[in-house]
């Protein structure tokens, strides 16, 4: 059989339909270790493409003639050397490659509804499956809002066309450091309003509308609210939404199966007693009903059937680790002191948030690179 | 330092980089000296972990305008 190319669309589907794949990743080990395709499903095998130059023989044992195989690199050239060299080793073996590679994978946006809202609203979950981003567009009759944009800009911008809608608000949670946002080119080129928590912003040398608590926009005809619910912790600024009294946008302060780290903007002891009262405090003040849907998602478990990241308040309130810790001193020593390593990059990720320095594509992509690494579990 | 072959990868993409310095490490001799030329930013990774897996020696490391120089000892 002769080597098929296959999407980061194509993966994705794999991903969702939980599908079952065979992944050679022949990337270093250092790199698949550290961040790879996850799949429910998903067996693998690592080696490098430079251990495979004098011939693939040696690993044929080793690669499944039942199962598709999608071999994967950085970018793709070595993953089509590759699959190549196998499909010419054994006939029979059904291959693919990733087109464009991890690269690709990083940057794919998978849009999923989540729910039909009031009136003819919807409300719309667009999965980043190779990062754990999640972004949100909210759409009712003509008008649309977005919440935590990624920098693909055009996926938004043309789900709107699509849709025969306008954005009109464009919202960032806070101040990311895993991801450069995407909201303020998009409020740039549809004349939307950028807004940003004046507490994550006063270093941001561009002009954008301050978020405050409280803060409603109204959407289309049937007026569905999008409105501001400050919420500090991993950001001094950070704050969510309630959507059309249904659905709670927690950002990055509280996760499915985790919960906001506050350390990214080099502030944990200072931001500690902040992410413990909105998680104990703020948040169990609202109804347990309220779907909660937040800006990241850690491991593939997270995901639902239909692809979707989002849980009942109350679940999370009963089964969230980090929402069931009794002890403050406890709370505390668990959000400082045990933390991942941070995100890559993450440091100059803030800085281009800040519009304080403008890489092109490439750098941006290299930035991205890796897994998103915002919460503590 | 001096090398006993060069090869020049640069424009290159992953993985001709490695493929032709294999080439290049193939024809000298244990103990000799290939010397690199390359411009993509994934050799930075490649290169080491390529070196240490078969066993050869990386003896300088440096970069000029985006081009990055390896001189790699042949085990």
């Amino acid at each position: 059989m002769t080597v098929t190319k296959w999407t980061a669309a194509d993966v994705a589907r794999k991903v969702i339909e939980n599908q079952s794949l065979f992944i050679l990743d022949v990337r270093n080990a250092d790199a698949f270790q550290d961040w790879k395709i996850e799949g429910h499903q998903f067996d693998y095998l690592n080696i490098p493409y430079f251990e495979l130059l004098d011939g693939v023989e040696g690993i044929l044992p080793q690669i499944p003639s039942d199962k598709d195989i999608l071999v994967v690199c950085a970018k793709e050239g070595s993953s089509i050397m590759v699959a190549e060299m196998l499909s010419e080793a054994d006939t029979t073996l059904s291959l693919s490659y990733l087109e464009g590679g991890m690269k690709s994978w990083s940057g794919y946006l998978e849009p999923i509804k989540v729910a039909d809202l009031s009136g003819n609203g919807e409300l719309y979950q667009f999965v980043r499956l190779g990062k754990g981003c999640l972004s949100y567009m909210v759409i009712s009759e003509g008008e649309a809002a977005l919440i935590d944009a990624v920098r693909f800009t055009e996926v938004f911008t043309s789900f709107a066309q699509e849709k025969n809608v306008t954005i009109k608000h464009v919202f960032d949670t806070h101040l990311h450091a895993d991801h450069i946002s995407g909201g303020r080119s998009i409020a740039e080129a549809t004349g939307a309003t950028y807004y940003l928590p004046s507490k994550d912003a006063e270093e941001v040398v561009f002009d954008y509308t301050p978020l405050e608590d409280g803060l409603t926009v109204q959407l289309g005809a049937s007026n569905i609210d999008v409105g501001a619910l400050y919420s500090p912790g991993h950001t001094i600024g950070s704050t969510s939404f309630v959507v059309d009294g249904k659905y709670l946008l927690t950002g990055d302060i509280l996760f499915i199966d985790s919960i906001g780290r506050p350390d990214l903007a080099g502030l944990a002891d200072d931001w500690v007693g902040d992410l413990r009262d909105t998680l104990y405090r703020r948040y169990r003040g609202l109804a347990e009903d309220l779907i909660v849907l937040p800006a990241h998602f850690m491991i593939i478990d997270e995901l639902n059937e239909d692809g979707t990241v989002a849980k009942r308040l109350g679940d999370l309130l009963a089964d969230n680790h980090g929402l069931n810790i009794e002890d403050e001193r406890e709370f505390r020593s668990i959000v400082t002191d045990h933390l991942p390593p941070q995100p890559n990059a993450y440091q100059q990720i803030r800085q281009v948030n800040m519009g304080k320095i403008t890489p092109d594509y490439d750098e941006q992509t290299e930035m991205e690179i890796g897994p998103n690494r915002c919460a503590v579990r | 330092m001096k090398a006993d072959k060069v090869v020049d990868a640069k424009g290159l993409a992953c993985p001709m980089p490695i493929v032709r310095t294999k080439k290049a490490m193939d024809s000298v001799a244990s103990g000799e000296v290939v010397e690199i030329h390359v411009t993509d930013k994934g050799a930075l990774a490649d290169f080491p972990a390529w070196a240490n897996a078969g066993g050869h020696t990386i003896l300088e490391q440096s970069e000029d305008a985006g081009v990055f120089k390896f001189y790699i000892k042949k085990a």
